[in-house]
């Protein structure tokens, strides 16, 4: 088993003909993922890295009913391209634009809710499951399957995290980028819910950075189910410089409130293991899972 | 992108948002001039930069007719501001706002901004307002929302919102106004943040905007080329504005050690690591996925022109679309090219780790590898605090 996406799973990618759309669902057929399809408006009928490129994605549901739809779409589009994914009731969208408009961005929100489908990003690296399927601009190596599910605001921190549990044998479940936006899909709260809910996770892991409450949500999460499954956190931003912009879009927050140390205390009151360097997320999920 | 006080109430002034009557100068002749116009008497002159705080560090002030207006204009003009939001040499003023000073009885806070945890554009108001109150979003429990949507702010709301702040029925239909215009101002022009600090009920019992902040979404402005030309470069740090040019977001701090690191969240995370090991970073790295070799040698050399960093910690992780031999190829371009480079400190993870290293090896680059993220943080905190430059 897996979260959200396995090797049943068909990918349409919306955007397919641009450079790195192209690059990286070359690499996902490569590696097995099962790519049905494409999009891109006044291309339909044709085909790209042989696969039907469809100019609706409507058609594209018709003709290939595709799980999961990933979004490398400029950001002038990508609202649309969500808003068009959604009504087409594709059950997981993925977006890995980066710089949408966050007006844009609340427009979509407001189309998710009471929708069929499930948003993850935007400015995501993806969902992989490695070994299965992958749907984003995350590297193959050094994902390998194994057993812990990692959610990752930033996409270099979780590879790093990746690099650590492949190298200590542990591997991956799935890792899902939830993105550097600052309104966005799937939280920390819900990737830990189908974490916990997954036989293949023993442990999960969790990075996390200054601004917003999805690290607070996850901790009430940990905190009314007291789960087996040890959780291992990081959360970066102590020392950011405050009321500065810093990368991602995320890292801005006018409530100001939500620190990384507030962050840092209210996971540790529920329980989660809080490493102070992103080097010792692996170990330390190591010697939990040695202890339980 | 952030607007200046004189252009953000120009801006909100076409919404029908009632603010003091005010002219822009760029010299004392000019602000002689528009206290003129605006008929002498007590008048406020405002340094315009983009920085909170500005009564405290001097700012603001009070005066009264013309010659005070072009006096104190005249020494404002060219000095630097320095506040808790500037950076650490201040902000240069060019420009004041010379305005017609209210009778102000009372002040509000009230702001428009994007409230990430529900997703949605939301309307605050605190009870107090006014300098002093630059935290009032801080202080979460002083906050009240106000409902609203596409239409506004409803009676029933505008009444209760009366009741919250105790002031009359008249003035908070003013108000409700003012935040439902903020509001619509707010979407049509992708702001992602109107903030009013203070609103005033004058004691001729009106109501008007004081002060505004007001930044625009970034992200949104290919649908605004209108407001390009209210963009001040000047107002950006001109390292942190080059940056942007290579692909590179980058942010400057007050330290030595100098962070090349892709990823926002990596970024942030070698600054605490710099400081965790009792050192002080020069900088925050985020070299974007989609950058070449060539601007991350422009990145460095950015960073080498801060001429108080001394050493370079450069802790790639490749991921699908960078790789780690980009970061080496952009140092050793530098290095081949300039004929020098600041001592290297560097430990790769992740895509391109072994080929980055023979990289920087083959061409002699002077770096010193390390095993673990760690080990790179604290050899480059050793060699910032022994090397004089």
């Amino acid at each position: 088993m897996s979260i959200l996406i396995d090797r049943r799973t068909r990918v349409l990618f919306q955007g397919i003909t641009g450079r790195t759309a192209t690059r990286m669902a070359e690499r996902a057929i490569a590696g097995g993922t099962s790519v049905v399809g494409g999009v891109r408006p006044g291309k339909g009928g044709t085909r790209h890295l042989n696969v039907p490129v469809f100019d609706t994605v409507a058609d594209a549901v018709n003709a290939t009913e595709p799980d999961a739809t990933a979004i490398f779409v400029p950001p002038e589009h990508a609202a649309a391209a969500m808003m068009e994914a959604i009504e087409a009731e594709v059950p997981l969208i993925v977006c890995v634009t980066e710089r949408i408009p966050v007006l844009d961005m609340v427009r979509v929100k407001e189309a998710l809710a009471g929708s069929k489908s499930r948003l993850v990003g935007p400015n995501s690296y993806g969902v992989i499951t490695p070994g299965q399927c992958r749907i984003g601009v995350m590297p193959d190596r050094p994902h390998t399957p194994g057993k812990i599910g990692i959610a990752s605001r930033g996409a270099t921190l979780a590879y790093a995290a990746v690099d650590q549990t492949t190298r200590l044998e542990l591997g991956q479940s799935t890792s899902v980028g939830i993105g550097g936006d600052p309104v966005h899909g799937m939280g920390f709260a819900d990737c830990l819910e189908l974490f916990l809910a997954d036989k293949q996770t023993e442990g999960i892991v969790l990075i996390g950075e200054l601004g917003g409450d999805d690290e607070e949500r996850a901790a009430e999460l940990l905190r009314s189910e007291k789960p087996k499954k040890p959780v291992v956190a990081y959360i970066a931003g102590v020392n950011a410089p405050p009321g500065r912009r810093m990368g991602h879009a995320g890292t801005v927050d006018p409530f100001g409130e939500h620190s990384a140390q507030a962050k840092i205390e209210a996971l540790k009151s529920a329980g989660a293991i809080v490493v102070e360097s992103p080097s010792l997320i692996g170990h330390a999920m190591r010697q939990a899972l040695w202890r339980h | 992108m952030n607007l200046h006080e004189y252009q953000a109430k120009e801006l909100l002034g076409r919404y029908g948002i009632p603010v003091p009557r005010g002219a822009v100068a760029s010299s004392a002749g000019e602000a002689r001039e528009g206290a003129r116009e605006l008929g002498g008497g007590t008048l406020v002159v405002k340094a315009q930069v983009h920085a909170g705080d500005r009564k405290a560090a001097g700012g603001i002030r009070i005066v009264s007719g013309e010659a005070e207006v072009a006096d104190v204009a005249a020494k404002l003009i060219g000095r630097r501001i320095v506040t808790s939001q500037t950076p650490p040499e201040g902000i240069a003023v060019k420009k004041v706002y010379v305005e017609q000073a209210l009778d102000v009885e009372r002040e509000i806070y009230a702001a428009v901004l994007v409230n990430r945890a529900e997703a949605k554009v939301s309307v605050v108001v605190n009870r107090q307002g006014g300098s002093g109150v630059e935290s009032a979003l801080t202080q979460r429990e002083n906050l009240i929302e106000v409902a609203a949507d596409a239409d506004g702010v409803d009676a029933a709301e505008t009444k209760r919102l009366g009741e919250a702040l105790s002031i009359s029925a008249e003035q908070a239909a003013a108000l409700a106004r003012i935040l439902s215009e903020a509001r619509r101002a707010f979407f049509e022009l992708d702001a992602s943040l109107i903030e009013f600090n203070p609103i005033a009920v004058t004691r001729d019992g009106g109501v008007t905007v004081l002060d505004v902040k007001m930044s625009i979404d970034d992200n949104a402005m290919f649908r605004h080329p209108e407001l390009e030309e209210l963009r001040d470069e000047d107002e950006i740090d001109p390292l942190e504005r080059e940056a942007h040019r290579f692909e590179i977001n980058y942010a400057r701090m007050d330290g030595n050690i100098g962070i090349v690191t892709s990823g926002a969240g990596f970024g942030l995370a070698a600054i605490d690591m710099i400081k965790a090991a009792g050192g002080e970073p020069a900088n925050f790295m985020d070299v974007r996925p989609m950058a070449s070799r060539d601007q991350v040698a422009e990145g460095i050399r950015l960073l080498a022109r801060d001429k108080r960093v001394r050493v370079i910690l450069a802790m790639p992780v490749g991921g699908g679309l960078l790789h780690c031999d980009t970061i080496a190829e952009g140092i050793s371009s530098v290095f081949r090219k300039d004929g020098k480079i600041l001592p290297v400190v560097y430990h790769a993870a992740g895509t391109g780790k072994e080929i980055s290293e023979m990289t920087l090896r083959n061409q002699g680059v002077p770096a010193a590898f390390a095993d673990s993220m760690e080990e790179a943080v604290r050899e480059a905190v050793r060699i910032a605090g022994s090397r004089t430059r």
